[in-house]
């Protein structure tokens, strides 16, 4: 097969046909086009205003390894002003967090950007490590992914920024609106293809990737050759979300346009006011002051399970009912730190790179 | 017989489904012993997976090709340029697998 040109430049030899358009084109020509649409993403959503300090949300793995190098490539061509910031969380995870996190260390340095690490011990006072020996491997998805986002979001206050920015892409945002389908999770499908969330008084979210698929963020990675962290969390993967991916895969090899079209289907579904109204007014956690949609938080009630020795009585209303009915929670127990929203002030100092 | 010599790479977490290496050099027949036809990377693959793959061959091949979410390079080539199962291997390509399934 005779080698053929690139369809924008004509000059070069084309290396990727794009999934999105099926448009032949070189390596050069790629790194454009992909990081310009995602600079049309944020510049049409208006995610970022000029002077904001965004965190990027750095697990070591690919999304968010391409998604720190975009961010820093394109807050410097088209000087958008942000000061950006790493932000990872370390779970506590032997073998798998420690590995990713030297990823992590290894783009601080690479892209000149201070970097914050929090860990659940130090925040919850529990590893996963030590939450898996406790509770098994059959809820501890629960405990990891309440215990994340609580974390990301009181890492972000101690950085004092604005904003949080994840690498979720096209093919992540498609998995979820099929998964709040088959559970029918209408309410969350509403929300789940919004570019940037953000509650009252939460740190607003993003997800510059929102358009971007998952085999060009793969292709970008490699023609850049970019330093990331590929293995798969050693305690149990979500079955559910895996047979989603897989079943994604194959709509998407028999019409690559499949991943746009159910980000679309979704966003269409438009949500009723009654089912919106099923959801809870938001208030504030009685013991550690996170948000919450009941006198005690998620990550409060998980913890005080496991501090108790009942880690059912986070899971569900039995095991609640059964902690309860030994009566109230010890003045001893121990706590998640009060939280508060970024000041004006950051709170604590930063590790810089070296 | 006559052979050829190629390089493999697999990257993405597929390097865990072969001994954990990444890199391999791999030598074939030039010509595929069947149907003596020159040897394709479908053959490739074929040969891979009853070769060098030690564990799940499903999450590798289905229904005789990579699983859907791995990628496939012809010398740094996607190789849905290169006529994909079709390309006609020659001594010295390098060609490179990697999976996007595993997490971001
Ligand atoms: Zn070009
Ligand atoms: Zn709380």
């Amino acid at each position: 097969m005779a080698p053929r040109t690139c369809a924008l430049c004509e000059t070069a030899k084309a290396m990727l046909k794009r999934p999105k358009t099926g448009q032949q084109i070189c390596r050069d020509c790629f790194f454009y086009v992909f990081e310009t649409e995602v600079h049309n993403t944020i510049t049409e959503s208006k995610l970022f205003q000029r002077g904001d300090r965004v965190a990027i949300g750095a697990s070591g793995g690919k999304d968010s390894t391409v998604l720190a190098r975009v961010m820093k490539t394109l807050n410097e061509r088209y000087d958008y002003g942000l000061e950006l910031f790493l932000l990872s969380i370390d779970e506590g995870i032997t073998g798998y967090r420690d590995d990713s996190l030297e990823t992590v260390k290894r783009n601080q340095e690479q892209y000149d950007m201070p970097l914050k690490i929090l860990s659940y011990d130090e925040l919850y006072g529990w590893t996963m490590d030590a939450i898996v020996s406790q509770v098994g491997r059959k809820n501890n998805c629960t405990f990891c992914g309440v215990f994340r986002r609580q974390a990301l979001d009181r890492g972000a206050a101690m950085l004092n920024v604005d904003h949080i920015v994840t690498g979720h892409n096209a093919d992540d945002i498609a998995e979820t609106v099929l998964m709040n389908i088959m559970r029918g999770d209408i309410a969350r499908l509403g929300r789940c293809t919004a570019i940037c969330t953000q509650g009252e008084d939460t740190i607003k979210r993003s997800k510059p990737f929102k358009y971007a698929y998952e085999k060009e963020i793969v292709m970008y990675a490699y023609f850049k050759k970019l330093d990331y962290f590929s293995t798969e969390c050693i305690y149990s993967p979500d079955a559910y979300r895996g047979h989603a991916r897989v079943f994604l895969k194959e709509l998407e090899a028999a019409r690559p346009s499949a991943i746009i079209d159910i980000i679309h289907s979704g966003e269409a579904f438009e949500v009723r006011e009654e089912v919106k109204a099923t959801q809870r007014v938001q208030q504030t956690c009685k013991r550690c002051g996170y948000m919450s949609s009941n006198d005690l938080c998620k990550a409060c009630t998980l913890l005080e399970g496991l501090e108790r020795g009942m880690a059912i009585a986070g899971i569900t209303d039995r095991g609640r009912k059964q902690l309860e009915a030994q009566g109230p929670a010890p003045d001893n127990l121990r706590t998640i730190p009060l939280f508060k929203l970024p000041s004006a002030n950051p709170t604590i100092a930063i590790e810089t790179a070296s | 017989m006559t052979t050829i010599s190629v390089k493999v790479e697999f990257s993405g977490g597929l390097e865990l489904l072969f001994s954990n290496q990444r890199s391999h050099a791999v030598t074939i027949p030039s010509t595929d012993p069947t149907d003596s036809a020159p040897t394709n990377l479908q053959y490739l693959i074929t040969y891979l997976r009853d070769n060098l793959l030690k564990e799940r061959v499903e999450l590798f091949v289905e229904n005789e090709t990579v699983r859907p979410g791995i990628l496939v390079l012809v010398n740094d080539t996607d190789w849905e340029l290169e006529g994909e199962g079709d390309y006609v291997l020659k001594d010295g390509d390098e060609i490179v697998f990697i999976s996007t399934l595993h997490g971001g």
